[in-house]
């Protein structure tokens, strides 16, 4: 059991960080601890994207200067490359729209946010 | 009560989790045809020697494309939110 | 609240070293690991670091809004363009009609491993480019307009 937990340990970190990510967005209040949450899957699913396309001994795939051998699988990484930018641009509107409540309601608090109840 | 069950259903989505992910193969993926292409093909057809670089900027160029324009739009939306308020425009704060 | 002498003077020590590496990680993105959208965000990386040491008004005398904005509508605008490019040239949209055997950036590369020249890959160093100024310009915008609500906040 253990040798098999260290085989696959990236997608078993995954696993950790994605129930950590949801626990935390299901219990916390604080709107910037919710977007912590969110921030914390969507490094945990970059995570799972990189690590399906890893080989055994393979380096990066790019030629300058490389040493013989297999390379990692390239499609991955690139799918992970626009990932992350995706990322970025909606952690950018979300941190917005939190400063924005926080200007018109005077608290981060999504209990006390009434008036976006209905 | 209601940490406890909280707690609970957290618990078995984590093994469900953990029970899927232990079947997955590490270091070694099933199909490959796609990126072995890529990795035989990018230098001759693109003459760059990143792969990772020749797949998001010429393989996949539109999905680039959206990616940039997502980008732009970003920065127009939170341009938007903090932008300087006109007269008698306000966060009520009441 | 102003930062001390010391982080100021290394702030402003630093900043243009970090334009510089970011702008090497956006030139050499066909090359070495990297490219458009790391290389802008080293670059911006700059701004975020004057912005902690230094004041608002401070760092927008120095960059200016406008000027990041241009730079992002530029950067579109170059990989539009680029993009168009190819129809003119008679291949698809967004194809890379200068890569396997055209004077700028089509020297054919070698297969294989191989030591790396910066005067290959065809279109590619200019999306790049593109690619690499409208994240540098986004996101300096997005850090200056999140400081200056945090600065009106304050005032009242």
């Amino acid at each position: 059991m253990t040798s098999r937990l260290l085989l696959a340990l990236p997608y078993f970190t995954v696993v950790v960080l994605i129930v950590l990510g949801l626990a935390v967005m299901l219990s916390k209040r604080n709107v910037v601890k919710i977007l912590m949450g969110l921030s914390l899957m969507e490094s945990a699913v970059n995570l799972f994207l990189v690590a399906t396309g890893y080989r055994h001994d393979s380096v990066a795939p790019i030629f300058t200067n490389v040493p013989a051998g297999p390379m990692a699988l390239p499609t991955v990484q690139a799918l992970t490359l626009t990932s992350i930018v995706i990322g970025v641009a909606t952690s950018a509107m979300m941190l917005s729209f939190a400063m924005v409540i926080y200007k018109k309601y005077g608290t981060t608090d999504i209990q006390k946010i009434k008036k976006l109840k209905g | 009560m209601r940490h406890v069950l909280f707690s609970a259903i957290l618990l078995l989505f984590f093994g469900g989790l953990m029970y899927l992910a232990a079947d997955l193969p590490f270091g070694d993926p099933p199909r490959t045809d796609m990126d072995d292409y890529f990795l035989r093909n990018a230098q001759a057809q693109t003459g760059a020697n990143n792969v990772v670089t020749s797949i998001v900027f010429d393989f996949r160029g539109f999905d680039t494309l959206g990616e940039a324009t997502v980008l732009f739009t970003a920065v127009l939306g939170v341009g938007m939110m903090f932008r300087k308020l006109k007269e008698g425009e306000e966060y009520e704060n009441d | 609240m102003k930062m001390t002498k010391i982080v100021r003077t290394t702030a402003d020590l630093f900043f243009p070293f970090c334009l510089v590496f970011g702008l090497y990680v956006v030139v050499h993105g066909h090359l070495t690991p990297g490219g458009g959208f790391q290389g802008g965000a080293v670059m911006a990386t700059g701004t975020a670091l004057l912005l902690v040491a230094r004041s608002y008004d401070d760092v927008t005398g120095r960059i200016r809004k406008g000027a990041m904005k241009a730079c992002e509508a530029a950067g579109l605008l170059i990989f539009l363009c680029a993009g168009f490019s190819g129809l003119f040239a008679g291949r698809p949209f967004m194809a890379n009609w200068l890569a396997p055997d055209s004077a700028l950036f089509r020297t054919a590369v070698a297969h294989g491993p191989n030591a790396g020249d910066l005067n290959t890959a065809g279109l590619l160093p200019l999306l790049n480019f593109g690619v690499g100024i409208e994240v540098l310009g986004g996101l300096t915008v997005i850090l200056l307009y999140m400081l200056s609500g945090i600065k009106e906040e304050k005032k009242p």
